[in-house]
């Protein structure tokens, strides 16, 4: 009865410090012991390897051999790549270690034993969330200016959406506090905030108008006219819109200038979404390809058949490894972007997907009319399963738009009926980067980001389908200047000395000896090449298939 | 000998005899006549007229008896005594020749020319001064593996100069300084050099370090008893134990007669009275009923009982008195309870009592008609105590949050009541009154939750409990009403206030706290309101999203495009892809010239055979990257805008793309690397103390200290030579990144 503590008087945490503080001593005078686990801990190499940057898949050239100019350039260059490597692998333990810093962890849903998560409604989830995370999921009912599309900020906090009968409006969704609420008395196509809450682009009816957080029309920029789709890149500070009469037009919001306005050539676009990895904007069009577009060329970087029919909704994960499509032909299909472009999985729905979008952590949702189902993969950035759904929910009307809300685990719908905030358990990502995308940052400190994020913007003519080509060598421009320089001096200044054979005595080094010595090293360097040109040669045959036996008819193929 | 052998000789002989005969005796040259040396100066003059002013000498070709001593040579060996011979023969002479014959005479080598003994010396200080420098061969690698270089090497110890010399020149002007020393003066502390008084200059050389840190130990021990003395000291004051506090005055008490002693001498009024006090003190004490079954008496009476009826009986007795008294006692105990008396109750008594083997569970009664308040499932609901309190039955059953910091205040009192049986109780009635509610509540939902698990008395503390942990204890029954009164509150068609404005709050059911009740169940009583406020019906299948009306036409549309759309577009990519292909490829020359193959006429088409002949195929280019995948056009247009940005110069070690690519593919900045990491990425090479002057290093930084002497004697040997080389090296050492 005395032993038993109260409930109360806990330890205090002062006294177990001290209790610590003094068995280290104890520790470190006694001879005998030792650190059980001496070093820093280990990390296990596939959390150290999310972080390795070294693209090892290149083959490594052997090192020249020295050079008249540089008679140790082997053994430096060796140096120099191991650093880089150490440097790597140091860097990488390091990030992964920090990985122990973040302390949230994502949402789950998970049905007991036989049942279905997709029959898990919103009022459960709410029911069986805290208070807070119930918050989060409302609707807004707003029949009166009929379906909406909407758009988060990127730190998640704020919520713009925009009626197709002209009603735009900006709020801090998290406290429902009113930023602003407006008439354009125009249709509205499409609605994005900029880079920060305070900015927002409206595509109305005719022209491209920017708006603040009060309300107060900015800009109205009619270069960009009858815009049906808005994407803005966030590092490279571009707002990408896309027009009914097919062009493409990149708007460097960041100093006002028109960067590029590519013409697509297939008709009227209203099909576009933006690989959140490389910025490459993906463009759906009605012959059933996906184009994707870089304001630095005049002509798609690449197209994707995708569908028989016309493609309705594009959406690209965060990762940027795979693209979901849904087309006319009512198929959905998730394609892998890693450079093959070929499709993973496919889904015939019965209404087909009008729109689609992927969440931070991978969770691919799809509003079919009034319903929006979601799906789930594995794990963080796998590709989702589209054979069972994990969440479904009716809405009141049909949907218009659909965004994941960042950091929250949230599903904004805009339908046609207002916008309803859904819960989709471990949707986003629980850890937010405060220094990046804070949503809990003060006005300050969103004019320092601000200033940050314009001092390390990007330029536009670095969006390309690899965006760490930046880290490559111009190779086409080095051999030019190679070239230029080898005509200019009459040789090779980096060329490997021929082989000279050394003097010997007692007489070896007659003039007959020298000369044969010389062949031989001529004839094995003669001998290597041929045999490499016969293993690619071999390689091609292998590689062509064997098809039917040729004829004798075929001297009379034209 | 030929004639101008001879020629050649006489005069040379003539020349080697008159030497010989001037100075040998200086009676000789005073008897030495004119004539003779008229005739030298004639054959001087006369050979002075040859053209050559000086004498030749001659060369011995032949062995003869006469050498010259001038013209010694190498050619042949020289006995020694040859030279002695004299004009003419002295047989003086020959006991010494004889005796230089038997000499041994030793031949010294020939002395190096001068050339080679510079090369010598070079060798020798270069061999030296190599080995001297070859110290330095690991400071210098090290020096260029290092990641980091800090000048100067020399760590400059902290220049403080002694108060003593800072206090030299300086003299007490202000009267202020002049009583500071008057001061200083009188109690005879040292003012100047050194600031040491008499007496601890004396100490500090009388002690050793050993023993100063043997004191300086004893002290930190005394210091570090005291403070323990003193911790323990205000920890016994703080303690609340009734007994402990009984057994302390106890102890003073004793003391205290202890120290007043025996008793005062004689009948002395104060003896006496002294005297009654401590009777007195005696009887209040036997008086008590701590002695009835613990005294020495009454064990003996206990042992006796068993043999003798007598003093059974008068057991008996005492018992049943004492069971009376103890009646007597508890009847008004609880009236007294209730007006919030704080009448101890006996310890004794407390131990006895069956029910209350831990004065904890006595509490139960409280918190049993807490919950009683708020209805639960029935299998939580622990069986009512026996004991009821009062107090908390007075208070209506509809109570809201109030109560819960009524009771948890009013717990208080009883909690005091109960503490002298606890022993070590450190936490106060303040902190006590602190506890938040939450915790008075989560406290004893754990309590009754272990109650009606019947497991062991020992309390146990719960989990810090959040206020979800809290909400669970409301039924469903709560929830309803709350729900209808929301209802009463709005209208049906109105929308209710969202949950964060106070609506009803969502619950968070932890699956560990109720483990038998399934997930179903608990769900089914709450009133989805969420449905109430969206008015939705329950979505249907998944996979059946229904068809709208308005849609009709528009899904007539998409039959359409299934139908019809299918091949066209794949053909049409299809064809989009060839021509793209075909664009790309590089073209072959044609070399045909015009007029080629119309020999018949105009308008003929050569053969394509003979036309191949003229075409001259390009080499093939680098494959597709979309070559085996045909629903893919991937664009092979050079972004050239890019290339802009790209690194174009390999820089010098590197002699392929590749190896200098991996080296920049690690990123640098803050944004994707650790703090750690980015700090140790961009670390400078080299670091300078500003305003410090950087000198080569010295074997001294370097920690070889033999290598300074052999360098000093290398640099005496050859001092020229070695000032610059030496220079050289180290300046090399020591700049070298």
């Amino acid at each position: 009865m005395e032993t038993a503590p109260e409930p109360g008087g806990d330890v205090p945490p002062k006294k177990s410090k001290l209790r610590v503080q003094r068995k280290q001593p104890t520790l470190s005078s006694c001879p005998q012991a030792q650190d059980p686990f001496p070093g820093p801990a280990p990390v296990p190499a596939e959390a150290a390897g999310k972080f390795r940057r070294i693209n090892k898949s290149k083959q490594l050239p052997h090192a020249k051999a020295q050079t008249r100019s540089r008679p140790h350039a082997k053994a430096q260059t060796r140096s120099r790549l191991e650093v880089a490597e150490a440097e790597e692998e140091e860097t990488s333990l390091r990030a992964a270690r920090s990985a122990l810093l973040l302390a949230e962890e994502p949402g789950f849903l998970e049905g007991e034993d036989g049942e279905d998560t997709a029959k898990v409604r919103q009022a459960d989830i709410v029911e069986a969330v805290d208070i807070a995370s119930a918050a989060k999921h409302f609707d807004l009912n707003l029949r009166q200016f009929g379906p909406y599309r909407l758009s988060y900020s990127r730190t998640g906090r704020h919520l713009a959406f925009g009626g197709r009968r002209g009603h735009v409006a900006a709020l801090d969704w998290v406290t429902k506090k009113l930023m602003c609420e407006i008439n354009v008395m125009e249709a509205v196509r499409d609605i994005r905030f900029l880079h920060s809450e305070a900015l927002l682009a409206v595509a109305q009816n005719r022209w491209l108008h920017i708006y603040d957080n009060q309300g107060i029309e900015l800009h109205c920029i009619r270069r960009c006219d009858r815009v049906t789709r808005l994407e803005f890149l966030p590092f490279h500070f571009l707002l990408a819109t896309a027009s009914e009469t097919g062009f493409l037009t990149y708007l460097d919001v960041s100093v006002g200038k028109i960067v590029t306005a590519l013409n697509a050539r297939a008709g009227r676009l209203d099909v576009m979404t933006q690989n959140p990895y490389n910025a490459v904007i993906h463009l759906g069009h009605s012959n059933g390809t996906v184009s994707l577009w870089s304001p630095a060329l005049k002509e798609p970087l690449a197209k994707i058949l995708c569908h028989r029919g016309g493609v309705r909704a594009v959406a690209v994960d965060s990762s940027g490894t795979y693209m979901a499509t849904s087309g006319l032909d009512h198929q959905l299909k998730v394609f892998d972007l890693r450079g093959t472009f070929q499709p993973l999985s496919a889904q015939t729905l019965p209404q087909g997907a009008g729109h689609l979008a992927f969440s931070q952590r991978g969770l691919l949702a799809a509003g079919m009319s009034d319903v929006v189902n979601i799906w789930a993969g594995q794990g963080k950035g796998s590709l989702p399963s589209l054979q069972q759904p994990y969440l479904t929910h009716r809405l009141s009307g049909q949907v218009h738009g659909l965004q994941f809300c960042p950091f929250e685990d949230v599903l904004g719908v805009g339908h046609s009926g207002g916008i309803t905030s859904m819960l989709v358990p471990g949707a986003a990502e629980p850890n937010f980067d405060g220094l990046e995308s804070n949503p809990y940052r003060s006005r300050k400190q969103r004019q320092e980001w601000e200033v940050k994020a314009l001092l390390e913007k990007v330029p536009a003519e670095l969006i390309c389908l690899d965006p760490r080509a930046l880290a490559e060598v111009d190779v086409a421009t080095l051999e030019q200047q190679k070239k230029e320089r080898i005509e200019r001096l009459g040789y090779d200044p980096e060329a490997k000395a021929p082989f000279q054979p050394k003097p010997k005595q007692k007489g070896r080094s007659s003039t007959a000896s020298l000369l044969k010595r010389r062949k031989k090293v001529l004839d094995e360097e003669h001998r290597d090449k041929v045999r490499q040109s016969l293993q690619q040669q071999q390689k091609q045959k292998k590689a062509k298939p064997e098809g039917a036996r040729p004829s004798a008819l075929d001297r009379f193929v034209r | 000998m030929s004639a101008e052998d001879l020629l050649a000789w006489r005069p040379q002989e003539e020349l080697k005899d008159l030497p010989k005969d001037g100075p040998p005796s200086p009676s000789d040259d005073e008897a030495g006549s004119d004539g003779e040396r008229k005739h030298w100066k004639l054959l001087e003059a006369i050979s002075s007229l040859g053209g050559k002013g000086r004498w030749k000498l001659a060369e011995r070709s032949e062995a003869g008896m006469h050498a010259s001593e001038f013209s010694v040579g190498s050619a042949g060996k020289l006995a020694l005594a040859d030279l002695l011979q004299a004009a003419e023969p002295a047989s003086s002479l020959a006991t010494v020749k004889r005796q230089l014959k038997r000499v041994q005479v030793k031949t010294l080598a020939l002395p190096a020319s001068k050339e080679e003994v510079a090369r010598v010396q070079r060798e020798a200080a270069f061999h030296q001064s190599s080995q001297a420098l070859s110290k330095w061969e690991p400071i210098v690698l090290k020096a260029r593996q290092a990641e980091q270089l800090v000048f100067p090497l020399q760590k400059e110890p902290a220049a403080s100069a002694p108060l003593e010399h800072m206090l030299r020149g300086w003299t007490a002007k202000t009267p202020l300084e002049r009583e500071v020393f008057h001061t200083l003066h009188q109690h005879r502390q040292p003012v100047r050099d050194p600031l040491l008084t008499p007496v601890e200059r004396a100490a500090r050389q009388a002690m050793s370090l050993e023993e100063a840190r043997t004191r300086r130990a004893a002290l930190q021990r005394a210091r570090a008893l005291q403070s323990y003395y003193e911790a323990k000291a205000r920890q016994a004051k703080k303690i609340k134990s009734k007994k402990h506090r009984r057994v302390v005055k106890k102890g003073k008490a004793q003391k205290a007669l202890g120290e007043r002693g025996p008793l005062p001498e004689g009948s002395a009024p104060s003896a006496l009275e002294e005297l009654d006090r401590r009777e007195t003190a005696r009887v209040m004490e036997r008086m008590g009923l701590k002695h009835q079954s613990r005294g020495k008496r009454a064990r003996a009476l206990a042992i006796r009982t068993r043999y003798e009826p007598k003093a059974r009986q008068a057991r008996q007795d005492q018992l049943a008195r004492n069971k009376e008294l103890m009646q007597k006692h508890q009847a008004p105990d609880s009236e007294e309870e209730e007006e919030g008396g704080l009448l101890a109750p006996d310890v004794d008594q407390a131990q006895t009592d069956p029910t209350g083997s831990n004065p904890w569970m006595l509490r139960r009664p409280t918190s049993e008609s807490r919950e009683a308040r708020i209805p639960k499932g029935p299998d939580l609901l622990p069986e009512p105590a026996a004991l009821e309190d009062s107090a908390s039955e007075q208070e209506s059953p509809g109570a809201d949050k109030d109560t819960w910091g009524k009771e948890s205040e009013e717990r208080q009192p009883l909690q005091e009541r109960w503490e002298p049986s606890q022993d070590a109780e450190p936490v106060g009635p303040q902190a006590r009154r602190d506890t938040s509610h939450q915790e008075v509540v989560s406290e004893v939902r754990a309590l009754s939750q272990k109650l009606s698990k019947r497991g062991r008395p020992s309390r146990k503390k719960p989990e810090a409990s959040s206020l979800g942990a809290v909400l669970p204890t409301q039924s469903s029954e709560s929830m309803q009403t709350k729900v209808e009164l929301g209802r009463e509150n709005y209208p049906p068609d109105m929308e209710l206030p969202r949950p964060v404005s106070g609506g009803p709050r969502a619950e968070r059911i932890p699956e560990d706290q109720q483990p038998g009740v399934p997930r179903k169940q608990r769900k089914e009583p709450i009133i989805d309101i969420q449905n109430l406020l969206t008015a939705s019906p329950p979505p249907g299948t998944p996979w059946a999203p229904e068809e709208l009306e308005g849609d009709g036409e528009r899904g007539q549309r998409q039959v359409i495009m299934e139908a019809f759309a299918g091949d066209d577009v794949i053909q049409d990519f299809l064809k989009e892809k060839r021509a793209v292909v075909e664009e790309s490829q590089p073209k072959a020359v044609d070399l045909t010239l015009p007029g080629w193959g119309e020999w018949g006429g105009v308008g003929l088409q050569p053969r394509a055979k003979k036309r191949c002949r003229f075409l001259v195929p390009s080499p093939a280019g680098p494959p597709r990257k979309d070559g085996n995948r045909p629903n893919v056009i991937i664009s092979e247009t050079r972004n050239s805008s890019m290339a802009a940005h790209q690194v174009h110069v390999l820089p010098p070690p590197f002699s392929h793309p590749q190896q200098f690519e991996r080296t920049i593919q690690v990123p640098v900045g803050a944004t994707w690397n650790t703090p750690r990491a980015f700090q140790k990425l961009t670390t400078p090479k080299v670091v300078t103390k500003p305003g410090h002057i950087i000198k080569p290093i010295r074997a001294e930084d370097a920690g070889c200290r033999s290598s300074s002497r052999s360098d000093l004697s290398v640099v005496q040997r050859a001092p020229n030579w070695l000032s610059t080389q030496h220079r050289r090296n180290t300046d090399r050492a020591a700049l070298r990144p």
